[in-house]
Formats: structure tokens, C-alpha cells, sequence
């Protein structure tokens, strides 16, 4: 570690892998309830269980994008941080913030919270993964503000990177469209269409501009490829995730009481977000092909590839799969969305995050890499966790193709729950499955416990 | 090659091209908002519409249905309930008034939200106006 002020990214990353624990803990008990419907019925209902898997995973992400942020900065910019003190603040007020709400969501029933919250005044709850009170969205956007100034001093006062032009452009971004969150309208299709400039504006727009920037710092370090080459892949990958992402957002608005043209736009445009996607996977594979050094982390460097991988299938293959409107019309709000859901996630956001984990955490602790045994098990945490994740999506997706023929496609179309017993053998394998991954997550973290001395084994 | 294309070019077509399709999205945003009074149904939130959604949105029910296909995928689609229904407002304020506060054993059952007679009204009335919204014909059927 060159800068002593890299240090703060340590306790972001260990509350986001807590979290990441959380998240998976109450996806296990959603899938269960998928096809044993009273589990933990009423204490612990389907819709609660849904926001902390879902809150959970939004703010470990968001935690790992700030660490990675608090540990890349300073070594590009060449300096320490702007201000160690105000990040470690705000780390506690954001861990506390998250930690009240997830509280809250399993202390009260829901109405409730929004009543001791003050819904009323500004009432932005009750909508898909912006469930949070508004107390704790105004308290992520001063994390988020303090964060920005933060990270912003720190870039402009340093040396100036492609990678940190890149991540401050895509931290703005998020911010800025996270306003969004509070406007919501009377008007059903005008909060739909809005909703959207957060939502798909962050995972399809800003977020892959953190995800590229990540990913092109982890790549510099573990090949040595000259930075010029990789920054030129950066600027033109990311140039097409916003060309084509942007006008993307079409491929939401072909149902929500918005104009059929928006069903040529989205189409079109969106049929194209997976280019940079593979992109991406060219320029992690060629970097990786191209490399000057051999990295100790060879964990690291699976990770990173890893990452290029799974973001082209979960996010550009499994997206296309069902973007053209005319298969959308079909496929809209079933099981397809929610494969597709999975394995974007994790391809992209998740396994970017892990692999700034992978490539820091050892750093941090004064050694390039962990030992050749902890290296094997944290590969073992890969394997398990993405080959689950890749099961996961294909029984989904085998659930959503089910679905969408016998509820929407077939000529006599069959009522909701009937269909749902119909395919509960592929929620069964589902819920398996993600044992499997829960698997995966715990070998991750046994993998960053010290060594046993040799002494002792 | 690698002179040919370099790196100021990719850094121009990132901004060039971020900032043209920006524009591009915020001018059909605005034909959106011109064309949406024909289609939004906005003319008929009521005061009593208004109170359904925000009645909706605090009890979460996007955590389990959907509305228009987006929420959750764990019960029905609501967005065409009123139309499934028949039209029948008494129907669907019986069937939520009707759920057992200990659920279903083995099965998925809605909560008990001991919603009052008022407040029963005004979530069949914002679930009327969503149906009406026009959504270029989705869902394909009835079942949603």
C-alpha cells in the first residue's frame, strides 16, 4: 500500500461482505418461500424478506464502489486522500443508516415505519428498490455528497488518470440520478418513468462506467500493460455503454402508458448494450494475454477475467434474451426478468467488487498475495459461487419459459398461482442451488482468515 | 493501427457521443410528457385515487405483485386485477378483506392488512385507474 490513507476502503469492504452475507442469507429464505408459501409467515412475509435482499445487495455494492474508490484514488492520484477523517465518518453514518432501516424493516410492519418516518411529508417508499424510508435516502445522499467532495478533492488536486476521470464521472452519475428517488407523482406512469432514470440509469448507465474503471486500475496492476493502451479501451468501451444505454432505458417504457415509439428505440438500442459488454471481455482477456509480469494474486487476476465473463452472459446475453419488444410483451415482469436479474448482478457488480477485494485486502495487510493454500480456497469460492449463479439463471430462465407459455402463450392461458405450482420444481432447484453459492460466500471469507502456522498443522 | 486511433479520439467519441445521446433522450422525454395526456388516464386521479397509491406504496405491494410487470414476481399482477376481477370492486375489496391473519399452511398467502372500509375504496379505486392506463395492450391476456 503506497498511501497510508488507502487503509479507510478496509472497513467499507468488511461491512459490504457482511452485507453481502445478509443479502444471500434472506435470498435463501425468499426461495423458500417461493415454494413452501407459509415459511416464516407472517413475522418474516415475502415482500420484507424481498427489500433486505434487495436493500442489502444495493448498499454492500454501493459500499464496495466506495472503498474501491477510497483504495484506487490516492495510489492514481498520487497523493493521500483529501480528507481520511470525513471518509471514516461516513462510513459509520452510512453502516448505521443501513443498519437502522434493515432493523426497521423486520422490527414494524411497513406502514408502520413509514408513519414513524414521516412518509407523509415526502412520500417516497413503497416502490421496487427505493423501499428505503426517506430519512435514509436524504442520509445516502449526504453520504453520497461528502463522498463526491471527498473523492473529488482528492483527483483534482492529484495526478489526473483516465481510470479516476472515469470513476468520478460515473460517482456524479449516480448520485445525480439518485435524485430521482424523490420525486413521485400522483401520476402512475409519470413515477414509473422517472423511477427508471434511477434504476436503469445507474445499473446500465453510471454503475458500468465504476465497473470499467475498477476493473482497468485492477488490470494495470496485475499485467503491467502500458496504462495508454488500457485507457484507450476504457474511453471507447465506456463511450458505448452510454451511447446505446442511454437510449436504452427505451426498452422499460414499452408498457407503462408511454408511446409505441419508445418500443423502436428501446429495441434497437438496447440490442446493442451487450456490445460493450464484450467489449469489455476483449479487453480483459487481451490485457491478461498481453501481460509484462506474472502477479502473485492469481485469484486476482480469475477474479478480474471472471468478472468480464459473467458481466457478457448475465447482463448482454441474458438481457438481450428478452429486450426485443416483441418477446418483452411476452416475457415482462415473469421468472426471465428475474434470472436475467441474477446473473446481471453478480456478473457485473458483484464479482467487480470482489475482485477489488481480492487484489486489496492482501495489499492492505503488506503482502502482495495471499498464501499459495488461501489463494486455492478463495478460487474454490469462485468457482462455487459463479457456477451456482450460472444454475441459478438457467433454472430460472427454464421457470420464466414455462411461465410465459402457459400463462401468456398457450391458448388456453392459465391463472398465476396454478402456473406457479406448475414450475416449483425448477424454484426447488433453485433454492439448492443457492446453498451451493451460500457455500461459496463463506469459503470467500474463510479465505482472508491469517494463515495456521506451518507449526501447527 | 494503434496510431490511427488514438486515445484523444476515444476519449471525443465518449464524450461527443454521451453528450449527443443525452440530448437525444431528454427531447423524447419531452414529446413523452406532450404525448402522454391521451394515454396516462391522469384525468380520472381523484382525490381517492391518489390516497390508493400512497396507500400501496406503504404497505409495499410492490414487494410481492407486480404493476405493469414491474415489482415482484411472487403474486399476481395487479395492473389488470380490476378487468380479472370483472370489474367487481366488491369482489377484490372481499378478497383482501378475507385473508387469513396466519396465512395458509404450506402455501402463499397475502397478509392481513385490516384495511377499514374507507381505505378499501381507495385501493380498488387507484387499481381501476391503472387499468385504464393504456399500455399498448399488455399484458397479452387476462391471467397477466
Amino acid at each position: 500500500m503506497q498511501y497510508q490513507s488507502q487503509s479507510v476502503a478496509k472497513l467499507y469492504f468488511i461491512a459490504a461482505i457482511g452485507l453481502f452475507v445478509a443479502q444471500v442469507l434472506f435470498g435463501l429464505i425468499m426461495g423458500l418461500q417461493y415454494v413452501v408459501g407459509d415459511f416464516l409467515f407472517p413475522e418474516i412475509p415475502f415482500n420484507v424478506a424481498r427489500m433486505v435482499h434487495t436493500n442489502s445487495l444495493i448498499v454492500w455494492l454501493l459500499m464496495g464502489f466506495m472503498g474501491a474508490a477510497y483504495y484506487l484514488v490516492p495510489e492514481e492520484s498520487q497523493r493521500e486522500l483529501y480528507s481520511p477523517k470525513l471518509a471514516v465518518l461516513m462510513f459509520w453514518v452510512f453502516l448505521v443508516a443501513a443498519t437502522l432501516t434493515v432493523i426497521g424493516y423486520l422490527a414494524v410492519p411497513y406502514a408502520t415505519l413509514a408513519k414513524i418516518t414521516g412518509n407523509d411529508l415526502l412520500p417516497t417508499m413503497g416502490r421496487e428498490f427505493l423501499e428505503q424510508p426517506t430519512i435514509t435516502k436524504i442520509g445516502i445522499v449526504v453520504v453520497a455528497l461528502a463522498f463526491l467532495y471527498n473523492i473529488g478533492m482528492t483527483v483534482l488536486t492529484g495526478r489526473k488518470t483516465v481510470v479516476t476521470i472515469v470513476l468520478l464521472t460515473g460517482l456524479l452519475g449516480l448520485a445525480v440520478f439518485f435524485l430521482f428517488s424523490f420525486y413521485n407523482p400522483d401520476n402512475l406512469v409519470k413515477d414509473k418513468y422517472y423511477w427508471w432514470w434511477v434504476v436503469h440509469l445507474w445499473v446500465e448507465g453510471v454503475w458500468e462506467l465504476i465497473l470499467a474503471a475498477i476493473l482497468a486500475f485492477v488490470l494495470i496492476k496485475v499485467t503491467g500493460v502500458d496504462r495508454e493502451v488500457i485507457e484507450k479501451w476504457l474511453y471507447i468501451i465506456i463511450a458505448m455503454t452510454l451511447i446505446t444505454g442511454i437510449i436504452g432505458t427505451g426498452h422499460h417504457f414499452y408498457w407503462i402508458g408511454t408511446p409505441e415509439y419508445w418500443q423502436w428505440w428501446g429495441s434497437i438500442f438496447s440490442a446493442l448494450e451487450p456490445i460493450p459488454f464484450f467489449m469489455l471481455t476483449l479487453f480483459a482477456f487481451n490485457t491478461i494475454n498481453k501481460r509484462k509480469r506474472e502477479h502473485p494474486n492469481k485469484a486476482a487476476v480469475l477474479w478480474a477475467m471472471g468478472t468480464a465473463v459473467m458481466a457478457f452472459l448475465g447482463a448482454g446475453v441474458w438481457g438481450f434474451l428478452h429486450t426485443l419488444a416483441p418477446v418483452n410483451y411476452y416475457t415482462h415482469g415473469t421468472q426471465i426478468t428475474a434470472a436475467h436479474g441474477h446473473m446481471a448482478f453478480y456478473g457485473a457488480y458483484v464479482m467487480v467488487v470482489l475482485t477489488i477485494i481480492s487484489y486489496a485486502v492482501p495489499i492492505m495487510f503488506g503482502r502482495e498475495a495471499k498464501s499459495n493454500a488461501k489463494q486455492v480456497m478463495e478460487m474454490w469460492s469462485f468457482w462455487l459461487m459463479t457456477i451456482s449463479i450460472v444454475f441459478i439463471t438457467l433454472f430460472l430462465t427454464g421457470a420464466g419459459i414455462l411461465q410465459v407459455y402457459l400463462q401468456r402463450y398457450s391458448d388456453a392461458p392459465q391463472a398465476f398461482m396454478i402456473v406457479q405450482e406448475k414450475i416449483s420444481l425448477f424454484y426447488w432447484m433453485r433454492e439448492f442451488t443457492g446453498l451451493v453459492f451460500f457455500v461459496g460466500v463463506i469459503l470467500f471469507i474463510l479465505s482472508f482468515l491469517p494463515d495456521r502456522k506451518a507449526q501447527q498443522v | 493501427m494503434q496510431e490511427v486511433f488514438t486515445k484523444s479520439m476515444a476519449r471525443n467519441i465518449y464524450y461527443g457521443g454521451s453528450a449527443f445521446f443525452l440530448l437525444l433522450f431528454l427531447a423524447l422525454t419531452f414529446d413523452t410528457h406532450n404525448a402522454w395526456p391521451a394515454r396516462d388516464n391522469h384525468q380520472n386521479i381523484t382525490p381517492q385515487v391518489s390516497a390508493g397509491k400512497r396507500l400501496w406504496e406503504r404497505n409495499n405491494c410492490i414487494g410481492c405483485h407486480t404493476l405493469l410487470g414491474e415489482g415482484a414476481y411472487f403474486a399476481p399482477e395487479l395492473g389488470n386485477v380490476y378487468k380479472r376481477f370483472g370489474e367487481n370492486k366488491e369482489a377484490i375489496k372481499g378478497f383482501i378483506r378475507s385473508r387469513p391473519v396466519d396465512g395458509i399452511p404450506g402455501r402463499r398467502s397475502m397478509p392481513q392488512f385490516n384495511f377499514t372500509d374507507a381505505e378499501l375504496d381507495e385501493i380498488v379505486e387507484f387499481l381501476k385507474y391503472a387499468s385504464e392506463i393504456n399500455t399498448n395492450n399488455w399484458p397479452p391476456n387476462i391471467q397477466g
